[in-house]
């Protein structure tokens, strides 16, 4: 009893420690805002996490706005109100899926990338050389990645949520014949800025925070071993992912709940 | 700097104990690099060698005991005292450390280009001079994955006096040098030492190399010094364990073996 208890001990202690430090490296980052003479730095971050997610991110948007269209058509048009389709799929992008399934994928695509990154570069002693150089790897290594995934981050929810409309449209009303009046129209009746777009904005803002803090932390904290490494990668998923949807759930709750 | 301290020696480790776990890396540390010298640590594998340049420089922190490094205790300083501390030093890594999305005439402008305001022009010279240095002016487009391990060596050293530090400490340079590339670090590591004023601390496993360029070498075994002094006095010390480290004897008083139960035992329990 008492050595599991002693072992349960252990855990919790290691969990605490882990927090401590990743909030201490949190706060390093935030105090090391992008300077004009770091630019480059995070130029180069923006197209390494922001740009080369692009693709997938289109792929899967115009997918899943394709999907959304056909679902919904096949139910609304049993009632007459086939053009609610565009209300339904814009709704359900902006509010829900653009922020949480860009959230999920940035953290398989970019995410994995920078832990293993970093953790590659812990391993071989390139951020105790960059240390030993009096250059301090939280302000060059780790900030640029952090400020450009709080920038990606959102730009690419906008960019699947707007790709993911603009195929819903192609599958509604070029493909199923759709009024197309009534399809874009109801749609740019009832989206409100602030409520729609706006709270989606806000939930990426926040999803960008948790899933580049993890990624960033998990490879930086790694075990520098090629095991560390793969377990830090595959930590970084897991944990993003969980983060997303549960914050998803309480953020939805706050933010449209009347309940 | 702390009030009242005299530099006397670059250098100063008193009653240093560290831990790694619960195993006792230094028990009681004590020695000194004097200003200008190239003082070597040699030792049997596994007594922390490596360890002690990353508490020299402040990557690791002593459980008791102070390390002075220019007068000031690193262990005390804050994170950006640290690295302002950092900057008159250098650090050849074991490893080379090169960083791998650099090319090797970016690995060596590298710090050069992140503390000072030189020009582009100025960097190059500098750059090509210190590749000249190393031999290895003409690999300066490509890139680490394309270096032997050697080269990559050679690459790192030049990059590490690539701010002409006060100190520079050398972690294993002879490793997996060719005869030619190694007489040239060997020679090198002196010359640098002299020319520039530097201070020199040299931790290696090759004896012969070791002792041609050394003003005092540091033998640790146990978690502290077991002798020390210029290389003649060492050669002259009858010590047991200076004589069986230094002629390279299997048997003595250092064990070959890692501590384990007796060879017959561990065989005999395997077949019951």
């Amino acid at each position: 009893m008492i050595r599991l208890l002693r072992i349960l001990g252990q855990i919790a202690l290691g969990r605490f420690a882990q927090i401590g430090r990743a909030s201490i490296m949190w706060g390093s980052a935030l105090n090391s805002l992008p300077k004009t003479s770091d630019a480059r730095l995070f130029i180069d971050q923006i197209y390494v996490i922001g740009v080369k997610s692009l693709i997938l991110i289109v792929m899967s948007a115009f997918s899943i706005g394709a999907v959304l269209a056909l679902q919904f058509y096949t139910q609304l048009v049993r009632f007459g109100a086939e053009e609610a389709v565009g209300v339904g799929v814009a709704m359900v992008l902006l509010r829900e899926l653009g922020p949480v399934v860009t959230a999920l994928l940035f953290a398989g695509r970019a995410g994995s990338a920078i832990t293993a990154e970093i953790g590659l570069m812990n391993a071989t002693d390139q951020l105790s050389s960059m240390e030993m150089m009096g250059v301090d790897p939280l302000k060059r290594i780790v900030a640029p990645r952090l400020w450009a995934g709080f920038f990606c981050l959102p730009m690419l929810a906008i960019i699947f949520s707007a790709v993911g409309i603009w195929s819903s449209g192609l599958v509604g009303v070029d493909w199923l014949g759709i009024e197309s009046v009534g399809f874009w129209a109801g749609m740019l009746d009832t989206v409100e800025l602030w409520e729609d777009i706006g709270k989606g904005i806000v939930k990426t803002l926040v999803f960008a925070l948790i899933v580049t803090w993890i990624a960033v932390f998990q490879g930086y904290d790694s075990e520098p071993t090629s095991e560390g490494i793969s377990s830090a990668t595959t930590r970084t998923v897991i944990f993003s992912s969980v983060a997303v949807l549960t914050l998803d759930f309480f953020l939805t709750l706050v933010m449209y709940g009347d309940f | 700097m702390e009030a009242g301290v005299i530099i006397s020696d670059l250098i100063e480790i008193k009653d240093m104990v560290f831990y790694r776990g619960e195993r006792v890396i230094f028990n009681g540390l004590c020695m000194s690099v004097a200003e200008n010298a190239v003082t070597s640590i040699i030792g049997p594998s596994g007594t922390g060698k490596t360890t002690l340049l990353r508490l020299i420089g402040g990557q690791l922190v002593p459980a008791s005991g102070t390390v002075r490094v220019m007068g000031e205790n690193v262990s005390k300083l804050s994170r950006a005292g640290l690295f302002e501390l950092r900057k008159k030093m250098g650090l050849l890594f074991q490893s080379s450390a090169l960083f791998t999305d650099l090319t090797v005439y970016e690995n060596v402008a590298f710090s050069l280009r992140v503390h000072t305001d030189l020009s582009d022009s100025l960097i190059h010279n500098l750059v090509l001079m210190k590749l000249n240095s190393v031999g290895l002016r003409g690999a300066r487009d490509l890139m680490p994955s394309q270096l032997s391990g050697g080269m990559a060596r050679r690459i790192a050293l030049a990059r590490a006096i690539a701010m002409d530090p006060a100190l520079i400490m050398y972690d294993e340079p002879f490793t997996g040098q060719d005869p030619i590339a190694m007489g040239v670090v060997v020679s090198l590591i002196r010359a640098l030492n002299d020319a520039l004023s530097m201070t020199s601390l040299l931790v290696s496993h090759d004896i012969y190399e070791t002792m041609s360029i050394s003003d005092k070498i540091y033998i640790l075994s146990d978690g502290v010094a077991i002798a020390s002094g210029s290389p003649e006095e060492l050669q002259a010390n009858q010590t047991e364990k200076v004589v069986q480290f230094l002629n390279g004897l299997p048997d003595g008083p250092v064990p070959f073996h890692y501590p384990a139960d007796e060879f017959v035992n561990d065989i005999l329990g395997a077949t019951h």
